[in-house]
């Protein structure tokens, strides 16, 4: 289509973007960082395809309200958390066969926290986007919140979409969000005990009943280095 | 049999009204309204709780959760080519189209691409789940009005879409037919020239639509001037697909970062209306399908051939990061938040499903409109409760 954003095509310029800087992905940078100051503490940009930053805990209204209100990221697109402590359980709820196909060495539980882009220090952190749709742009906002004090400034009063991602945010994880107009259960039932989508939640079907596992791989087209003949 | 007098059956009526009476607060001015869980406007299993003054509402609480699957939980201890076959069922009226956005990141992670044709054909079914997806509301907003004949036209020629996908990929409504890599398998003989009639009869259709409802009285009596959104709302809401186009924004992903679909090299456009009323809704998602139909033409004439598979090992390990992959499904933007930790599984899949968003809004755009209005607003709305509840 003829109406591609100069800074968004992504097929002309994936060749050129590998030594070129992303300018429009950049430029947002430099602002973010200008404005945030000591609040934004890491980023990371891939060039052409995504930027992710990570904030304080004291400077995440205000990146989101920055952006929303400086930068023209209007559109809030979602908001959730992860936690990056890894299952107290190891890998005992994959299956034997995934487990001697896939990881030998994951017999040992392994409880270091390793997180993903920008880092970041707690085992808890919360992740959020925002598009700008004109420019055809989006941010990946993360930030830190402690073990200790499971609390967060609410975005409710910044885009107000917040609101039912962040009682999710809270039934899921357990992460509660301060100035929220009410932090109720969205999805389970309203005496649910504890955080499903904590790691060390365990999943109970798996505990009743062992999962199979790869019973049998697909013989996938085009696949003949194993078997020898052509599909 | 014991006989029960009047005045104990009297008693017994009124004890089992005041249990059903658990949720409703009596007011001397106001009345709580309970709509659902079952009710033929919440597609599947939504429950409102609406606070009435009169006819007008004053609050609506949205319940839901009564469908919840925990696929983001599930799909921690799924292998990545597993979680298609969950994935499919989050919007189960357009399914092919959950299954793209994920096999896209995870293929971004992997640095694989597909090969044209899987590409091609990839899009082709795509913009069949989006008809087969969006036909259904376009019999299901005559429905909303009392009219229903639109449903019953929906329901006939949708299953000419859905004959297609099941010849193509063996599944009706659960295709799970996209792989890491390219596709199952290419498509079957004659499936083309059957496609391309299944198409002609979708415009026909289109056609039907438009003359049993638009311009019809009753029917814009009821969505003209209804439920309106303005556009830095339904920004801020997170709305997307047909109802942030209907508000005036000028947004598709398809057309502004296609990613690993090819719509770019296709001669279509994107329809906006400036209302934001609920006859907009159902004006935009009308043209939507006519240019999906346009688009599966073109789609099936300039085919490339070659190959349906990239070179992908036998076990899917997808390398350590974090990628984030959206497309404009029927319903809206759909997104997968995936973080690999190097393994079989992903560490966490953050679905970001577009009905959501969309239904979010519903507490603020029906206060203060009247009880039937709540039902034309929320049909406009267009939501699939799997794709709210995952």
């Amino acid at each position: 289509m003829s109406r591609l954003s100069s800074t968004d095509t992504p097929e002309e310029t994936a060749d050129v973007a590998e030594a070129a800087v992303d300018n429009a992905r950049s430029d947002l940078l430099t602002h973010l960082a200008a404005q945030l100051g000591d609040g934004l503490v890491e980023s990371h940009l891939a060039p052409d395809d995504d930027l992710w930053i990570r904030v304080t805990r004291e400077a995440w209204v205000d990146a989101g309200d920055y952006l929303k209100t400086g930068l023209g990221f209007q559109y809030f697109n979602f908001l959730s958390a992860i936690d990056w402590m890894p299952s107290p359980f190891g890998r005992d709820m994959d299956s034997q066969v995934d487990i001697e196909l896939g990881h030998d060495e994951a017999s040992e539980i392994d409880s270091s926290l390793e997180h993903g882009v920008t880092g970041g220090e707690t085992r808890f952190q919360v992740f959020a986007r925002v598009n700008d749709i004109v420019n055809g742009l989006g941010v990946t906002l993360k930030v830190d919140v402690p073990d200790d004090d499971l609390t967060l400034a609410s975005w409710t009063g910044v885009f107000a979409g917040a609101d039912w991602h962040e009682r999710e945010c809270w039934e899921m994880y357990g992460i509660s969000f301060d100035g929220h107009p009410g932090l109720r259960h969205i999805y389970l039932p309203s005496g649910f005990e504890g955080n499903p989508l904590r790691k060390d939640y365990p999943l109970l079907a798996r505990r009743l009943k062992p999962w199979p596992g790869i019973v049998d791989v697909e013989q996938m087209p085009g696949d003949d280095d194993e078997s020898g003949d052509a599909s | 049999m014991t006989a029960i007098s009047d005045r104990e059956q009297l008693a017994y009526i009124a004890a089992q009204a005041a249990d059903a009476r658990v949720n409703v607060e009596l007011e001397t001015e106001g009345m709580t309204l309970n709509i659902g869980p079952q009710h033929p406007a919440t597609h599947g299993t939504l429950r409102i709780v609406a606070k009435l003054d009169g006819e007008q509402v004053i609050a609506v609480d949205p319940i839901m959760g009564y469908m919840h699957r925990g696929y983001e939980k599930l799909a921690e201890v799924r292998t990545y080519p597993q979680v298609t076959t969950l994935i499919n069922r989050i919007d189960w009226v357009g399914s092919f189209a959950n299954e793209v956005p994920f096999i896209l990141a995870a293929e971004k992670l992997m640095e694989v691409e597909a090969p044209p044709r899987a590409q091609w054909i990839r899009t082709i079914l795509f913009e069949m789940s989006r008809i087969a997806n969006i036909s259904l509301f376009l019999g299901d907003m005559g429905l909303q009005v009392g009219a229903v004949t639109p449903a019953f036209f929906a329901f006939r020629d949708r299953e000419h879409v859905l004959n297609q996908i099941e010849a193509a990929t063996g599944g009706r409504f659960h295709p799970n037919f996209d792989r890491i890599g390219g596709l199952k398998d290419d498509l079957p003989a004659g499936w083309i020239t059957e496609t391309k009639r299944a198409m002609k009869k979708m415009r026909n259709f289109c056609d039907e639509i438009e003359g049993l409802l638009q311009g019809n009285e009753i029917f814009e009596a009821r969505t003209r001037g209804i439920g309106v959104i303005p556009a830095d709302v339904g920004l801020s809401y997170g709305l997307s697909g047909a109802n942030i186009r209907a508000s005036g924004v000028d947004w598709d992903t398809r057309r502004d970062n296609p990613g690993g679909l090819v719509h770019n090299e296709l001669d279509w456009k994107v329809w906006t209306h400036v209302d934001g009323d609920s006859f907009a809704r159902f004006w935009v998602r009308l043209q939507e399908v006519r240019e999906s139909t346009k688009m599966v033409d073109q789609l099936l004439d300039g085919l490339p051939g070659g190959p349906i598979m990239a070179k992908v090992p036998r076990i899917i390990k997808v390398p350590a990061g974090e990628a984030y992959v959206e497309t404009e499904n029927p319903l809206g933007v759909m997104g997968y938040y995936v973080v690999s930790k190097g393994d079989l599984v992903p560490y966490r899949v953050k679905i970001r499903s577009a009905s959501f968003n969309n239904i979010s809004i519903t507490p603020w755009l029906l206060k203060g409109v009247y009880v039937p209005d709540i039902i034309t607003i929320l049909g406009s709305l267009y939501f699939i409760l799997g794709d709210i509840d995952r």
